[in-house]
């Protein structure tokens, strides 16, 4: 099988999309005639032309909204934003008109748009670049959010993004642009929803999603050679829909769960997480769930500090010997 | 205000803008047959009775949350709305019965939303706020304000992208223009020669709140800066509306160009009917424009002038809405409200079509 980049991947994704369907439009900043600001989207716009690949003005309000409403009468964009973390101030339209366009039309509209970019620390970008917020997202019933963090995983769920009814909300990551994988040539979908058991194990659960998913293999072979600890890596793909049935199944496999999350501790992803496994789990539990998280402050810009705020194999490493003590 | 329309423009495509001096002899207007004639006044006055209806309703409990009267200004909906060609589409903010009704919503399923009744349009869903009609060009009722400027952009986008010519006319009040989203929303559609009619429907009131103690300069010169045409006009006078706006939509679906349109009008109620209004402004004032400039007395005077109709006849359409909107009222009252198990219908495509379904996982949480 090829080796690719996560971001070939996801412009693969991209690329079949604009050929299966002339409703596919791809707007954003920079996406266009400067390639994307992460090279993503290289080559489309001399590929499909301007049409298709919109150069949109630093307007996250305006273009999202413009894109929602497109989507309302059938157009079905595939919006970039060059950071999630610039989502506060399209804020509006994403959760009171993507979210809400359904539900208060009594489902006569549907909102078949996906915005995606990158959305990470670890860059050393500050706190305005470094925001996470797949767990505010998911708060708002009504769309999807998806966090892939492999070259396969975000091909196929992309591609089942962009023919998704529903708002989707893809989260990548810069530092996984890079990031080579397998994925075949051709034709395929990862049906959102679905999580993926990326090492299999019996003593311990890391449930965990995103970049955060390479750093609980890393630990999980150091824990296997240091301790011979047998850790299972339960990559969730997706947050909303959430596989809890693979969650669940693992648990019961492995009696003690870690959670991993690249989000502040306070209402994220792991704190519902948490809250489902104790509530439908709770007889397989052997010891209280546990999370690494983001340190709970605003991303500091310090190189190597930073690197200590956000999960890391060190950092998983000793939480997971503390679930097992 | 005097009757004459201005227009102005930044481009050198504008001079068709300016209305004529009397506007019921513009062409657009001068074609209505007398029949049309009538059925223009007949849905500005069953917007008024249905609206008189829902504020009684309103405090007699039967409606809950807010409700925002469009009372006053019935010829801008009604004006606009009549224009509507098979690609044309409208969007508002949640002053949005008046345009509910004017598109050709069936007053019941309107009355029975305010209710919170099953058989609402939204399925009680949605409330006063957000009507939805997509079957003919309604895209909402939207609750924040100026959010959905950049959604009826995205619905000209739309119509350009697919080669189909039509315009969208997204509605707002005074109080919209200075935000945010809606100058991001003008900037594309003059960037991107979308075939857009940004309407400002000015009652001169952001809430309780006067234009001239919220906006700086003129509200429709503020397209200049984008490039983009301009206009203002009365919206007591529902011709003037049609031949304002007609010139502008002509333009849109023919050029693809986009226009900023301020339509003068005024509200009777409040803000919403919870509001006190004493605070800002003098019950003179709501009088004085009620005894002069009455979009339905004006148009109503306006007919038996031209012997169009006379007393009579305005009097049975007067009754006729009434009765109207009397029968809505029934028809809410008697219809269920949702089921608990109704929640959580509607939220997503995917979850209301389960044979289709092609994620799997928990979309709803506990």
């Amino acid at each position: 099988m090829p080796l690719i980049t996560y971001r070939e991947a996801i412009r693969h994704a991209l690329s079949e999309e604009l050929d299966r369907d002339p409703n596919v439009v791809i707007m954003g900043e920079e996406v266009a005639q400067f390639n994307g600001a992460y090279k993503v989207t290289e080559g489309l716009l001399a590929k499909y032309g301007p049409k298709r690949i919109v150069d949109t003005p630093i307007s996250e309000a305006g273009f999202i909204g413009a894109g929602i409403g497109a989507s309302m009468l059938g157009v079905r964009p595939v919006m970039e934003l060059m950071f999630w973390s610039f989502y506060s101030v399209a804020f509006d339209q994403i959760l009171n008109n993507a979210a809400n366009v359904r539900y208060m039309s009594g489902g006569q509209i549907n909102c078949p748009i996906v915005i995606r970019g990158p959305a990470n620390g670890g860059t050393n970008v500050g706190a305005t670049h470094s925001h996470t917020p797949e767990n505010v997202l998911a708060n708002h019933p009504g769309v999807k959010v998806v966090v892939p963090a492999t070259a396969y995983d975000a091909k196929g769920l992309l591609k089942s993004a962009i023919r998704d009814n529903d708002p989707v909300f893809f989260l990548e990551n810069t530092i996984l642009y890079g990031e080579k994988g397998e994925v075949p040539e051709g034709e395929y979908t990862i049906p959102l929803g679905v999580a993926d058991i990326k090492r299999p194990g019996t003593d311990l659960s890391i449930i965990t999603y995103g970049r955060s998913v390479l750093h609980s293999l890393a630990a999980a072979e150091r824990l296997a050679a240091e301790h011979k600890i047998s850790v299972e890596v339960v990559d969730l793909r997706s947050i909303r829909p959430l596989d809890v049935d693979t969650v669940l199944a693992s648990v019961a496999r492995t009696h003690r769960v870690l959670i991993v999350e690249e989000q502040k501790p306070f209402a994220s992803v792991g704190a519902q997480l948490a809250f489902t496994i104790q509530r439908e789990a709770f007889d397989e539990l052997d010891a209280p769930i546990h999370r690494v998280t983001t340190v709970d402050a605003p991303a500091i810009y310090s190189p190597p500090v930073e690197v200590e705020q956000l999960p890391n194999p060190n950092r998983i490493y000793a939480e997971a010997l503390k679930v097992l003590a | 205000m005097s009757t004459k329309s201005t227009a102005n423009s930044a481009t050198k495509t504008q001079e068709g803008a300016k209305g004529p001096s009397d506007p019921r002899q513009a062409p657009i207007n001068a074609r209505l047959t007398p029949a049309e004639k009538i059925e223009l006044y007949r849905t500005m006055v069953r917007i008024r009775r249905f609206e008189e209806r829902s504020l009684r309703s309103y405090q007699a409990k039967k409606i809950g949350g807010f409700l925002h009267l469009y009372i006053g200004q019935e010829a801008v909906a009604v004006g606009c709305c009549s224009l509507m060609g098979a690609n044309d589409h409208v969007i508002t903010a949640y002053r949005d019965h008046g345009h509910a009704i004017a598109v050709g919503m069936d007053t019941k399923p309107l009355m029975a939303e305010l209710y919170g009744k099953v058989t609402g349009c939204s399925k009680g869903k949605g409330g006063s706020m957000h009507y939805f009609d997509p079957s003919r060009n309604f895209w909402g009722g939207h609750g924040i304000v100026g959010g959905q400027i950049p959604l009826g952009t995205g619905l000209a986008y739309a119509l350009k992208y697919k080669g189909l010519k039509g315009a969208a006319m997204a509605f707002m009040g005074d109080g919209a223009v200075n935000q945010g989203a809606v100058h991001e929303a003008y900037n594309l559609a003059a960037l991107w020669d979308l075939p857009v009619i940004f309407v400002i429907e000015n009652n001169g009131y952001s809430m309780g709140t006067s234009q001239a103690r919220s906006s700086a300069g003129d509200l429709a010169r503020r397209a200049e800066g984008y490039q983009m045409a301009w206009g203002v006009c009365n919206g007591h006078d529902v011709y003037e509306v049609r031949s304002v706006m007609n010139e502008f939509l002509q333009r849109a679906r023919e050029q693809s160009k986009p226009a900023v349109v301020e339509i003068k009008t005024y509200r009777y109620r409040g803000h919403s009917v919870a509001d006190p209004d004493r605070t800002y402004r003098d019950k003179s004032e709501i009088e004085e424009y009620q005894r002069t400039k009455d979009p339905i007395n004006v148009y109503r005077t306006s007919l038996i002038a031209d012997k169009i109709f006379d007393d009579a006849a305005a009097e049975q359409i007067d009754t006729e809405a009434r009765a109207e909107a009397d029968v809505a009222a029934d028809f809410a009252e008697a219809s269920p409200f949702p089921t608990p198990d109704d929640i959580q219908k509607d939220v997503y495509w995917e979850t209301d079509n389960p044979s289709q379904r092609t994620s799997s996982g928990r979309l709803f949480f506990t």
